[in-house]
């Protein structure tokens, strides 16, 4: 592994804080290695020999990782070195998983055989070129901030767009949340969800002061007042807009969820946090008397194997995957995941769990958790208060989904319909995401940067541009 | 901002901590309540992608799995339909396994511990993993007579080598073709279930160990062992009323058919033996006293405790006693007592043995697919419950009952049969249940049979014995005896 040491550039410059790139590129490696041996173990598994079209997926997949990289030495060279490794890996073991579920089809000798793992490959490839795009155009994520409210209301819009198209073009499996054109299908919450983050980031960092300040007391705690309530109202009914109209439970959790956070990052008030619980025990509440597919989602919940033959039938197939795999899996291509409903997309990690077992699917959650970490830590060290909260609400995001749409497929909360960032299958989630990681790595320059070249130590500025005078 | 920022960072680590607890519970706690629910077919799927260790009686398979060209790589068969369909249950898509089949499974299925080395052996060889083979006892000329006697009746019939305790035959009627149940076409299956399911008597039961029922006069041979231990002989008198007056009831005992037992209101304990007479048993028992009645019935395996062979055996037992009355009728299997067929066998077989009860055994062996032997029973002793000398005296009191008494339809030419016949009832609107428990030859017994009928009407000696007698029979024909 590349230490310091063998960088050339750090050695030769004193005070140069190290970039890591031989370490990132050491990472990437590893994780172009693992996917290649997996999908040879797939393939050995089921058909008994390598199909000729491994060489062509080995080949593209190592091109999209070393013009990644290149794109980063290039243009963010100080950018955290784990971040780009962790979605290679996850990437690189969804398309194993996909491509393992698309020979089961054809294993079962099922009527519809479907090649979705070169499908996901290509947007992967279209992923790589906005993630290289966005890095190569966008210098400095500070000029974000500018595009805020152009950017709220696009989100507005994408949010809004499945729930106002007929049915027959955004409904699949019950929830409204695609636009499908052309036999094209794109869930357009996924980019919805940067676009309301980066307004969240320029909007709180903008209005923190007065959200943080003006207060009164009441039996204890810091209550903000009324009128200071508006953006969080705005938010819950937002969110429980999502959930009426397109019968989005994750997407609706997820926004409130994120923009809870970001508030309380912002203003470092935890009563923002209880009033963010309160008001999300009331929507649940309500939600769960009202709407019967919120109820139907917690009672399956509670007692998946009372409904295992209806409304249950996925969530037990997927504990049973998971049960059957125990502690090592049974091997890719060696257990039965293709009997989950919708195993590439929604449950992917059930097909994880019951072939690479307990030890892979902790595996996968620590690389989420790492991918996590990493985004909070360019969060603490960025400079600017905007890119804190930005990189505090992407990494909180990713977080987030994955806690909702894990412990869904696990039995730990109720189902909703959110996809595992990067492992699923989908376009749209894949893509989406692909560009959130460039928007963390662009802000992990940032921060990472020394504040002028060659100068000592960096001097750690907090937040002095935004620093208040307390009345 | 970073105070906030920590505190967010913790979260998550919690937030994650959880999901990776919650996987260890499911993957790791819940693991084999997961595979072995019913519901989860993916376990029996994948038991049909590798080849299922067959079933063996004497070198033929009776259960076997057999290669198809469909999307389930093999087709499970019984070659021979009905004949041991008791012993082997059924491997069914849909309705899972039974009996060996089920208690067999994780041999069968290459899934057993005593296979993991082979199956580590496999995995780098690249060998298609299989099942181990299961190799019963059973002895084919057995069964095929046991199941000769059985048609058109409900009952069972069970077999065993008293020296061993290895299980010679076990058969049950009605019974039913498994390999229906195991096909690949579940409307076929669903089909021939819903069949069975209408059946008025269930042909999925093994009524050799599945329930028990009430043994009639067989008791009387654990009541005279009690005697005998106590000091009496076969040639001891006892009282033998033309009724038996029930102690604080108005009603008795009668004798079957009403009749006396000997002229002089009293006989010997064989003779007692050989008619069957129930004032004899009744006011016997009654001499016991319950605690010894009841000691030696533990003592021959009626604890009311079920075993496994290994399939499950219902539990065989006196019930509670609560007066003498009930103690008189318990003397004489009535009451609370019942047993399975193959209890009945066990006590035929105890006393062909010299007083020594052998384990009753199904499985000889366990075989890798390769046919080496991985595991094999030994016979092992059960219990003692009565010395050899009693065991001489109940031989020769039992020899009595088939040369002249009520098990005479028993009687083999040139062959010494002992035995005892039980007839009871059940109710006064369904006929008696009919019983034959017997051993042969009498001074080197090779094989004890149980042999009941279900509610078929008659007299053990005139519908069970002659069953019993084609079993030893045929099995001594096949030892060149």
């Amino acid at each position: 592994m590349a230490g310091p040491a063998t960088d050339p550039r750090s050695a030769a410059v004193a005070g140069d804080p190290p970039r890591r790139r031989n370490t990132e590129a050491a990472l990437l490696g590893f994780a172009v290695l693992i996917t290649v041996v997996a999908q040879a173990i797939v393939d050995l598994t089921i058909t008994g020999s390598l199909r000729p079209e491994m060489a062509g997926f080995s080949a593209w997949i190592t091109a999209l990782w070393v013009v990644a990289h290149l794109v980063i030495r290039r243009w963010a060279p100080y950018a955290d070195p784990l971040l780009l490794p962790a979605v290679a890996l996850l990437v690189g073991l969804g398309l194993t998983v996909i491509h393992r579920l698309d020979l089961a089809a054809e294993q079962v000798e099922s009527d519809i055989t479907r090649e979705d793992a070169p499908v996901q490959l290509v947007w992967a490839t279209l992923g790589v070129a906005l993630f290289v795009a966005f890095l190569v155009f966008v210098r400095d994520h500070r000029t974000l901030s500018r595009y805020a409210y152009t950017l709220a209301l696009a989100g507005l819009a994408l949010l809004a767009l499945p729930a106002l198209l007929p049915a027959s073009m955004s409904e699949v499996n019950g929830a409204k949340i695609w636009i499908r054109v052309a036999g094209f299908s794109i869930q357009p919450g996924e980019f919805a969800k940067i676009c309301l983050i980066v307004f969240f980031a320029a909007y709180l960092v903008d209005k923190r002061d007065v959200l943080a300040l003006a207060s009164r007391r009441v039996a204890g705690i810091e209550l903000p007042r009324g009128r200071d309530l508006g953006p969080v109202l705005v938010a819950w009914i937002l969110s429980i807009l999502v959930l009426v109209f397109e019968r989005d439970l994750g997407s609706s959790l997820l926004l409130f969820g994120i923009f809870v956070v970001m508030l309380y990052v912002a203003t470092e008030r935890s009563s923002w946090l209880l009033i963010g619980v309160g008001l999300f025990a009331g929507g649940a509440f309500l939600a769960y008397q009202i709407f019967g597919h919120v109820r139907a989602r917690v009672d399956t919940w509670l007692d998946p194997f009372a409904y295992q033959d209806g409304a249950g039938y996925q969530l037990v197939q997927s504990l049973f995957g998971l049960g059957t795999g125990g502690i090592f899996g049974a091997g890719l291509g060696g257990g039965r995941p293709d009997q989950v409903p919708v195993a590439k997309s929604d449950f992917i990690a059930s097909a994880v769990g019951e072939e690479l077992g307990l030890f892979g699917l902790v595996a996968v959650i620590i690389v989420y958790l790492i991918l996590v970490e990493r985004g909070l830590r360019t969060s603490l060290v960025v400079r600017d208060a905007f890119g804190k909260l930005l990189a505090a609400g992407l990494a909180f995001a990713v977080a987030w989904q994955v806690f909702v749409v894990l412990g869904g497929v696990t039995g730990l909360l109720p189902l909703t319909g959110l996809t595992t960032p990067f492992l699923a299958y989908g376009g749209s989630s894949l893509v989406a995401n692909f560009v959130l990681v460039a928007v963390l790595v662009r802000i992990s320059d940032a921060a990472r940067r020394p504040a002028t070249p060659h100068a000592a130590p960096p001097v750690r500025l907090g937040d002095a541009p935004t620093e208040v005078v307390t009345p | 901002m970073n105070a906030p920022l920590r505190k967010v960072a913790i979260s998550v680590l919690v937030l994650f901590t959880l999901l990776i607890l919650n996987v260890n519970y499911i993957q790791v706690v819940r693991s084999d309540d997961l595979r072995s629910r019913t519901s989860n077919t993916r376990v029996l799927a994948a038991q049909y992608d590798r080849e299922r260790g067959a079933i063996v009686v004497e070198g033929t398979a009776v259960a076997e799995s057999v290669p198809t060209d469909g999307r389930l790589k093999y087709l499970r068969q019984y070659p021979q339909g009905e004949l041991y369909a008791a012993v082997t249950g059924y491997h069914s898509l849909i309705y899972n396994n039974s009996q060996l089949e089920r208690v067999e499974n994780d041999v069968l299925a290459g899934s057993d511990g005593r296979l993991a080395l082979r199956r580590l052996a496999d995995m780098f060889t690249g060998r298609d993993p299989a099942g181990g083979d299961v190799v019963l006892t059973l002895d084919p000329a057995v069964q095929e007579a046991a199941m000769a006697g059985l048609e058109g009746v409900t009952g069972a019939v069970v077999a065993l080598d008293p020296d061993t305790g290895a299980i010679l035959g076990m058969a049950s009627t009605p019974s039913y073709d498994p390999t229906l149940l195991s096909s690949h076409d579940p409307a076929a299956i669903r089909a021939y279930w819903d069949e069975l399911e209408a059946a008025e008597r269930d042909p999925r039961l093994n009524r050799a160990i599945g329930d028990n029922y009430p043994p009639g006069s067989l008791f009387k041979v654990i009541v005279a062992a009690a005697a005998l231990e106590d000091g009496l002989t076969p040639e001891s008198v006892v009282p033998a009323p033309e009724e038996f007056p029930l102690p604080d009831s108005s009603r008795t005992i009668p004798n079957f058919g009403g009749s006396a037992c000997s002229p002089s209101g009293e006989q010997s304990l064989i003779d007692a033996l050989t008619i069957s007479c129930n004032t004899a048993f009744a006011a016997l028992g009654i001499e016991l006293g319950e605690d010894r009645v009841r000691e030696m019935a533990e003592a021959f395996g009626l604890d009311g405790e079920g075993f496994e062979i290994p399939l499950q055996v219902a539990p065989s037992g006196i019930g509670d006693i609560v007066d003498d009355a009930a103690l008189a009728q318990t003397a004489i299997g009535q009451r609370d007592v019942r047993m399975t067929p193959l209890q009945a066998a066990m006590i035929a077989a105890t006393v062909a043995n010299d007083g020594v009860l052998m384990k009753p055994y199904l499985v000889d062996q366990v075989q890798a697919p390769d046919l080496t032997v991985i595991d094999s029973t030994e016979p092992e002793v059960w219990r003692e419950p009565i010395s050899e000398e009693v065991a001489n005296q109940l031989t020769e009191m039992m020899t009595s009952v088939v040369a002249e008494g009520s098990g005479r339809a028993a009687r083999i030419a040139g062959v010494q049969v002992a035995g005892k016949t039980g007839t009871a009832q059940v109710s006064d609107e369904v006929a008696d249940h009919t019983w034959f428990m017997g051993f042969a030859p009498a001074d080197d017994p090779q094989i004890a049979v149980a042999v009941f009928v279900a509610n078929g009407g008659g007299t053990g000696g005139e519908r069970s014995a002659p069953i019993a007698r084609q079993v030893i029979q045929a099995y001594l024909d096949g030892q060149g005896g």
